[in-house]
């Protein structure tokens, strides 16, 4: 569990941080809180596809679902288990 | 009927939100032609006011030009007002077909089709050209416009850091599978005016097989050498799958826009792009009035040379005087300001002394990059710059902000 969620949390770091000086943790709201777009949840559910070798319905990767680092690495665990 | 006082209510409600978050927006009612020069009410109800104007896009001041609105004329003489019907049934003329081999033309692409607007062109083409089976690739600012294409397609949709060329390819990597790949960016930015990398993107485009579209909407008529564009500047003429544009800018700024590009992609914008098929196309008045504007254009480069000079002119006297502004070369010049009050203040102070120039803050761009996006013209004189300079001096000492660091004005005001 420990290491699905820093995978993800460096990934979305990575991913859509521009400011260097911005921090989020496991639980800040990436999506309702303005950090991911709604458009931007495709390439982090590819990523969690290809990195996990799983694949996540459509109808499971809600942006709630999407919305923390410990919901999304959740949903992976879900798929993974 | 059914519009009842409980229903109004929740409008007035969100009406009122608008206004309580500050971003209500006015309009500005203009009594003169469009030029550097224009007479304004505001706020309504007032007397007109002669200011300069610094906030068009009217890059090659052909708005009012004596040739293009003589040529307007004739187009409204002998081709009539109105076609009152959409292309494929009867609302194509002779010279609908002629501005498209012209944009053709000009632009070095293979065919071009004509949308009633480029915020049309940008609604339609990626649903005429793409399927579920196919990815989109945005650089993270482009215009609504695009968005709201994007949204329309249902072909998948990611997106890159703004101009980040590592990021785009990890995102061609990552998208390796897909039937098609297309790369969308602007060509010119809008809010800062930098110009997006065509030559490494087409160079990735190519690596990883997938087509590559620009919207030179701020672009077309004046970058580069002959003022084809942004893909001209880049020395990649030719090789753009997909352009869109706009002749509600440069080119006589009425309305209108287009996709140009591959004629395949463009015959399939013809049989399947909605805007195009279920809305009048540009009026007859307009298509005479652009085509004037590429035989000007096509005849001399004089008209983006001089906005190239008064460019540097403004950019100069703006950096000795004092304020922070995005880099760049294109006559988009954004005055950094960082605050959105102190954006509405510093506009406000330029309209009295006689400038005409708006602050932009979130949601328009990102909270705390609040600023003056100042637009030039090949309109503009060297005595307008010059006014508007003193304007700009006079104001930005009130406030105190000149010689300033980006984090010292944030310092004073805030974000």
């Amino acid at each position: 569990m420990e290491e699905i969620r820093d995978v993800v949390l460096e990934y979305v770091i990575e991913e859509y941080l521009e400011d260097e000086d911005e921090e989020i943790n496991y639980e800040t709201p990436l999506i309702s809180g303005g950090i991911v777009d709604s458009f931007s949840m495709v390439s982090l559910k590819r990523f969690l596809e290809a990195q996990y070798k799983i694949s996540i319905p459509d109808e499971k990767a809600s942006p709630e679902a999407f919305d923390t680092v410990n919901s999304i690495t959740a949903l992976v665990k879900e798929f993974t288990s | 009927m059914s519009f009842n006082e409980k229903i109004r209510a929740m409008y007035v409600e969100q009406i009122e939100g608008i206004k309580d978050a500050g971003i209500f927006k006015q309009e500005r009612f203009i009594h003169s032609a469009q030029d550097a020069d224009i007479e304004v009410e505001f706020p309504t109800g007032s007397s007109l006011k002669k200011v300069i104007n610094m906030c068009a896009n009217n890059y090659l001041g052909l708005s009012s030009h004596p040739e293009v609105v003589k040529a307007a004329h004739e187009g409204l003489d002998t081709r009539g007002y109105g076609m009152s019907s959409v292309r494929f049934i009867c609302g194509t003329q002779d010279i609908h077909q002629e501005l498209e081999r012209k944009v053709t033309e000009f632009l070095g692409t293979e065919d071009t089709i004509l949308f009633p607007s480029c915020m049309d062109a940008n609604a339609g083409v990626f649903e005429a050209i793409l399927t579920d089976e196919d990815i989109m690739i945005s650089d993270r600012l482009v215009h609504a416009s695009i968005i709201d294409g994007i949204r329309l397609c249902s072909a998948m949709h990611d997106t890159f850091k703004h101009s980040n060329m590592i990021h785009l390819e990890k995102k061609l990597l990552l998208h390796a599978d897909k039937r098609l790949k297309v790369v969308i960016t602007d060509g010119v930015f809008s809010m800062d005016g930098d110009t997006a990398k065509l030559d490494e993107m087409a160079e990735l485009c190519e690596k990883y097989d997938a087509m590559l579209f620009v919207d030179d909407s701020h672009a077309t008529g004046f970058i580069g050498k002959t003022g084809r564009g942004t893909h001209e500047k880049y020395g990649v003429f030719g090789k753009i799958d997909i352009i869109t544009t706009t002749f509600g800018k440069a080119l006589g700024g009425a309305s209108g826009g287009c996709v140009s590009g591959r004629k395949e992609l463009v015959e399939l914008c013809r049989q399947k792009a909605r805007p195009y098929l279920f809305s009048n196309t540009i009026a007859p008045v307009v298509v005479s009035g652009v085509l004037k504007v590429l035989d000007i254009l096509s005849a001399s480069t004089e008209r983006r040379d001089k906005l190239e000079k008064n460019t540097a002119y403004w950019r100069k006297g703006l950096t000795e005087a004092g304020f922070v502004l995005k880099d760049g070369d294109t006559p988009i010049v954004p005055v950094m300001l960082f605050n959105a009050k102190l954006s509405q203040n510093i506009s406000n102070d330029l309209y009295d002394e006689g400038i005409y120039a708006i602050g932009f803050f979130f949601p328009v761009v990102a909270k705390g990059q609040a600023r003056i996006r100042t637009q030039i013209s090949a309109g503009h004189e060297i005595h307008h710059l010059d006014k508007a300079l003193s304007a700009f001096t006079k104001v930005g000492r009130k406030y105190d902000i000149l010689g300033k660091t980006k984090q010292e004005i944030i310092e004073m005001y805030g974000l």
